[in-house]
């Protein structure tokens, strides 16, 4: 573990946007108005140069570092690498993560009101693509007066959004990290998402999105979905070591139906925990964004698509063992860029955690980030924000689990 | 990879302005080779060391390949562009003459394809580096005669049967080799231990390590 100190408390905060003139989305619908939920961590110097955007995956949200509450017990998704000393130094960074568009943290998605009706968009939300996220991003930091973020850095789907800024607004950051990811879902990756789209559709409680004002939700297809993705995020390595053949509250078989396993009271759990926190039509839309992603659809190759960001500096990281998003995904990424004279760091990571990894793996993580952040403040010549406050007191890190 | 072996002298202070880069002698003799502002490309950099080395006091724009999760730690603390990668792959991801030097230090004994990386070296970039261990060494020579074994050269920790594997050649067999393949020799630097030789008669007798850069004829 890093030098641990912890932003402290934080502020949820909301930027709302196309009030009158209406966002345009990749499908060609549009969508209006539009809110942006989003925390910020450290501060800005004055130049205005030290801004970091990170960007989260499939479950995520804006809060990823610190507590609301002073009694909480979980920091936020990524407190292990956000805070006064750790990989993304909230001394030297200002940090700034905002939920995606069609997310349920508070950024506009099905589960809030539709202007036109006044009742939860529900099916009716348009469907958005991993640009349209990133375009609301961007957003964001023109109304936070940055011109150019130092970088964007995200896991998994937070690292195909850290590439869709890098080959779209190269002028407007300088480096991007894109960890435990892919330049396009393949189609195993669509096919995983799909099972986790049917189990939703399959729960009668769904009722095609529109379960708002019944008092019943979706939970059995939501969990299911959740169940087959935890799975995706582990290891058959981590898997044996985390669970094994081991029985749950018991010594023999028990010759029946009920969950016997460790393995399996585990997923249950996950994905009964995993429908009181999120809204099973933005695990739709969600998906779908990503099922859509491929960086090569308008240029013809990933190179091509990188032909203009050439000048950015790239740390790609991938884990041995990740099978949701395979190295050679990270290692093709890698040689596209390279193709198109990019400096690209990259490191495929020893790790037995599976997908997840990339909030697991801190030690490395964090020599890593923080060299190549180092390297980027030395050449950008970064300045310090005047008059940081001091580390926190360091708080009881609790890990956090599979925000993947 | 082959970085990692013993130094063949005690690392004397770099030329840098800023904090001393400590350097060993046969990377020094690399370093020679390489003019200052060039674009530079490092395969097998090891803990980075040489090209920390050459981006500091020559101001090269570098970027390095290195095989184990070690070294790239290592590079990235010390704020280098590296790419994980295996050499053996070739350098098919790397544009045609995209560097003016390319390095290949200590690591061409272990390698199972001289000529590949060689040829990909020259089209990648328009000038190659390559350092070696000499095992036409008179020492080398002398322990093959009179002891009748393999002789451990000079600045290599691995021995015969160890991984990574080793094939021993000599000044002279890589001057036939760079011959056959049409490279001409630009430069030659030799030494012996960590000392320069001051002319190059009987090179291929006195020298322990060669360094040499290459070009496409």
């Amino acid at each position: 573990m890093s030098a641990n100190g912890s932003v402290g408390l934080v502020q949820p905060q909301r930027l709302t946007f196309a009030e009158n003139e209406p966002f345009q989305l990749d499908s060609g619908a549009s969508l209006g108005p539009v809110t942006v939920a989003y925390e910020t961590y450290g501060q800005l110097n004055a130049d205005r140069t030290n801004a970091i955007l990170i960007t989260h995956a499939l479950s995520g949200s804006a809060h990823a570092a610190g507590y609301h509450q002073p009694d909480e017990a979980k920091a936020g998704w990524w407190d292990d690498c956000i805070g006064p000393g750790k990989a993304f130094d909230t001394n030297k960074f200002f940090i700034i993560c905002s939920n995606v568009l069609a997310g349920c943290y508070g950024s506009t998605g099905p589960s809030d009101p539709d202007p036109a009706t006044g009742k939860p968009y529900g099916m009716h939300f348009p469907v958005v693509t991993i640009g349209d996220m990133v375009r609301a991003q961007v957003r964001l930091i023109d109304h936070l007066g940055i011109d150019s973020l130092l970088c964007v850095a995200g896991g998994s789907m937070g690292g195909m959004q850290a590439l869709e800024w890098a080959a779209h607004y190269p002028y407007r950051l300088k480096a991007a990290i894109p960890i435990a990811t892919t330049a396009h879902h393949s189609p195993m990756l669509i096919a995983l998402s799909e099972v986790g789209r049917q189990a939703i559709y399959a729960d009668p409680a769904w009722n095609n999105g529109d379960y708002y004002d019944a008092g019943l939700k979706p939970d059995a297809g939501l969990a299911v979905a959740r169940m087959v993705g935890h799975i995706t995020y582990l290891s058959e390595e981590s898997m044996q070591q985390k669970f094994g053949r081991r029985l749950q509250d018991q010594v023999r078989y028990g010759y029946e139906f009920r969950s016997e396993f460790q393995v399996e009271s585990y997923l249950k759990y996950k994905g009964h925990n995993f429908t009181r926190r999120f809204d099973a039509n933005s695990y739709l839309y969600v998906t779908k964004a990503m099922d859509y992603f491929d960086m090569s659809a308008e240029t013809g190759s990933v190179a091509a698509a990188f032909a203009n960001s050439a000048d950015l500096r790239y740390l790609v990281l991938s884990f041995t063992s990740d099978w949701l998003y395979p190295s050679y995904h990270s290692k093709e990424l890698v040689s596209a860029l390279t193709a198109a004279g990019a400096d690209v760091t990259y490191l495929d990571v020893q790790s037995s955690w599976g997908h997840d990894a990339f909030l697991l793996e801190v030690e490395t993580m964090t020599k890593l980030l923080s060299g190549f952040l180092e390297r980027l403040v030395q050449s950008e010549q970064v300045a310090l924000p005047a008059g940081f406050s001091p580390a926190a007191s360091p708080k009881e890190q609790s890990k956090t689990e599979a925000a993947a | 990879m082959s970085d990692e072996t013993e130094p063949s002298a005690p690392p004397r202070p770099g030329l840098s302005s800023g904090s001393p880069v400590l350097l060993r002698s046969d990377l020094l003799a690399i370093a020679d080779m390489v003019p200052a502002g060039s674009r530079v490309l490092d395969l097998g950099c090891g803990d980075g060391a040489l090209l920390e080395y050459l981006v500091r006091s020559k101001q090269v724009t570098g970027r390095g390949v290195e095989r184990s999760e070690e070294g790239m730690l290592a590079c990235v603390r010390r704020g280098l562009s590296v790419r994980q990668g295996n050499l053996e792959e070739g350098l098919a991801d790397y544009p045609d003459a995209s560097f003016d030097s390319v390095i290949l230090s200590q690591t061409l004994p272990f390698l199972n394809d001289p000529a590949m990386i060689l040829s990909e070296m020259l089209r990648v970039g328009s000038r190659a580096i390559v350092s070696f261990p000499n095992w036409g060494f008179w020492r080398c020579r002398l322990e093959m005669l009179v002891a009748g074994r393999i002789p451990q050269v000079f600045d290599l920790a691995e021995r015969w049967h160890e991984a990574p594997r080793w094939q021993a050649f000599t000044v002279a067999d890589f001057c036939d080799f760079c011959h056959h393949l049409g490279f001409g020799i630009l430069e030659e630097i030799h030494l012996s231990r960590s000392r320069r030789l001051s002319s190059l008669r009987y090179k291929n007798l006195r020298a322990t390590t060669a360094v040499f850069a290459l070009q496409r004829l």
